[in-house]
């Protein structure tokens, strides 16, 4: 049986004196969607954030693909990886962000092309070409040369799911891709990312789009104060929620 | 009466034409200006004192045009090492290792805390505590070695004192810019495999660029200036030419008119750079670049002729 793509177990994580996750046990199979639900401060974000070790855990084992995140384990001992071997298992995972993060300073090719050219060694030519398919394939053909600020936050968004795209990801991290977005350009971003579940990605969606949830993703897990508090399939947990703060907090956002 | 509308419309209204508010104390305020620059200019132009045509005579004066020259590239060549240094240790203050960014902070605060003319005086003096510069391993062998007198001139330690004082300025200066980028851009950097140095030079610092430039030309501006303390370790800059040339006429006040001119005329050139540098790294930050001053003056007279 193939590894859990991710695999947490009782993760811990603080920021100074505030724990943020108090123990989280989670686990997704390679070609799972896993939407994330959640009241603010309940951690979400956080352990996405862990996943590609952009967060250090405090305690817990977190393995991505079979592999720990951020450490190697030498019989007992647990050895900090260096700089360039935690650089190189990012590229492997993409993450979307709430505010886009686009590069201000390139054009939209530029944005997809910078990753494989200078971190894969891709060669110019040959990434361009990529980009240009990967733009076109999120709708966004004819705005190669344009600038971030001359795109509206759904292109920017879609821009930014091509560029991680362009790294060849096998995990994809959303890190709730449409809360910054009006409503109007949110089903443009959506669209893509159903497209992208349905080529077989690993996808953990931080949302708070109860459509999409119950449309695209195979597992809900619902969180809250640093834990799981349940997880199943959506139509379980959105319509039937079996905790009573997961039925309070669902109450509010449906 | 036919609008000279933006469609053709008929039943668009016609635009607005309203009498503009009376504004007299703008106008009064214009005449008074007016009239004081008028008078200043008068006095200035007709008192003889001023001998203007003294100035005139000195304005291009070989030993002028050396000084100016040798001016411009003590600027120049202090300002690079000034803006690499700085960029160095700005990274550097910016490190999680405890140590570079202390040995940074340590440089900073010592090339901040002395005034930029002892530091001139004490380059021009180093002969008497190394009166040889040796390069090789610390408490080791050398490699190279060299009589400080003939290696340390005038001019170089002007370099030094005036280059190595910048760094400690730049450095300021490109970590605000640094620290000005928002932090989703490295995390965005990171996530897609890119290690903290490329993250730095390719994305951070081009971005940071928009900030460090204004000060920068500030500080560039400055250095032009402060190259005149070179005059007091006998480098034959623009202000000691001028110094050199009154001492001996007497014309005091004519031939620092005249250096003061060419020190006008050097920054305003560098306002001029500092625009085009400006418009380049501000590409991608807003939907238009920024207008140029020829095109400025255009709209400024077309909403003259409409009536604003």
């Amino acid at each position: 049986m193939a590894p859990a793509m991710v695999k947490a177990e009782g993760l811990h994580k603080r920021f100074a004196r505030n724990e943020v996750l108090k123990g989280i046990d989670l686990e997704v199979a390679p070609g799972e969607v896993l939407c994330l639900l959640g009241p603010s401060g309940s951690g979400k974000s956080t352990f996405l954030r862990c996943i590609n070790h952009l967060e250090k855990i405090n305690a817990g084992r977190l393995s991505v693909d079979g592999e720990l995140v951020g450490y190697r384990a030498k019989g007992e001992r647990l050895h900090e990886l260096r700089e360039s071997e935690v650089a190189r298992k990012r590229a492997e995972i993409g993450m979307v962000f709430q505010h886009f993060n686009l590069f201000g300073h390139m054009t939209a090719l530029e944005n997809v092309t910078c990753a494989p050219i200078h971190v894969k060694r891709v060669a110019r030519e040959q990434a361009r070409r990529r980009g240009a398919e990967l733009l076109a394939r999120v709708g966004l053909a004819d705005k190669l040369d344009s600038y971030p600020a001359q795109l509206s936050g759904g292109q920017q968004q879609r821009v930014a799911i091509a560029r991680a795209l362009a790294m060849e990801p096998k995990l994809m991290l959303f890190d709730e891709p449409t809360s910054a977005l009006d409503p109007e350009l949110v089903g443009d971003v959506l669209a893509a990312m159903k497209r992208l579940a349905a080529e077989g990605m690993t996808m953990l969606v931080v949302t708070h789009e109860i459509g999409f949830a119950r449309e695209v993703a195979d597992r809900v897990v619902f969180m809250d104060g640093g834990l799981v508090v349940e997880q199943g399939a959506p139509s379980q947990v959105l319509d039937n929620p079996r905790h009573e703060r997961t039925r309070a907090f669902l109450s509010k956002v449906l | 009466m036919p609008s000279s509308g933006v469609t053709d419309d008929p039943g668009r209204p016609d635009d607005i034409r309203a009498v503009p508010v009376r504004r007299p104390g703008r106008w009064i305020a214009a005449a008074i200006v007016l009239v004081v620059a008028v008078a200043i200019v008068h006095s200035v132009a007709t008192n003889p004192r001023f001998e203007w045509h003294v100035v005139g005579d000195y304005l291009f004066d070989h030993r002028i045009i050396a000084g100016l020259r040798l001016t411009i590239e003590l600027t120049v060549i202090a300002m690079a090492i000034g803006i690499a240094l700085g960029v160095l240790l700005a990274v550097m203050r910016l490190s999680p290792n405890p140590l570079v960014s202390g040995a940074s902070w340590l440089y900073i605060w010592f090339f901040r805390g002395t005034p930029v003319l002892v530091q001139l005086l004490f380059w021009y003096n180093i002969a008497a505590l190394y009166p040889k510069i040796a390069l090789g391993v610390p408490f080791g062998p050398a490699v190279v070695h060299a009589n400080a007198n003939t290696l340390i001139t005038p001019f170089t330690a002007a370099i030094l004192g005036l280059g190595l004082n910048e760094g400690a300025y730049m450095a300021e200066i490109v970590r605000a810019g640094i620290i000005s980028v928002d932090a989703g851009q490295s995390d965005a950097a990171h996530s897609l495999g890119m290690t903290r140095l490329q993250t730095m030079r390719r994305i951070v610092l081009p971005q940071a660029m928009r900030v460090i430039i204004p000060p920068t030309g500030n500080e560039t501006i400055s250095m032009l200036k402060t190259s005149s303390l070179a005059s007091t370790i006998v480098v034959t800059e623009l202000l000691y030419a001028a110094q050199l040339i009154y001492s001996v006429n007497f014309k005091t006040i004519q031939l620092l008119i005249v250096a003061s001119v060419w020190y006008i005329v050097c920054t305003s050139v560098l306002y001029v750079g500092q625009f085009y540098l400006e418009r380049h790294y501000g590409r991608g930050s807003s939907r238009e670049p920024a207008a140029t001053p020829l095109q400025r003056a255009r709209m400024g007279l077309f909403d003259l002729r409409h009536g604003f």
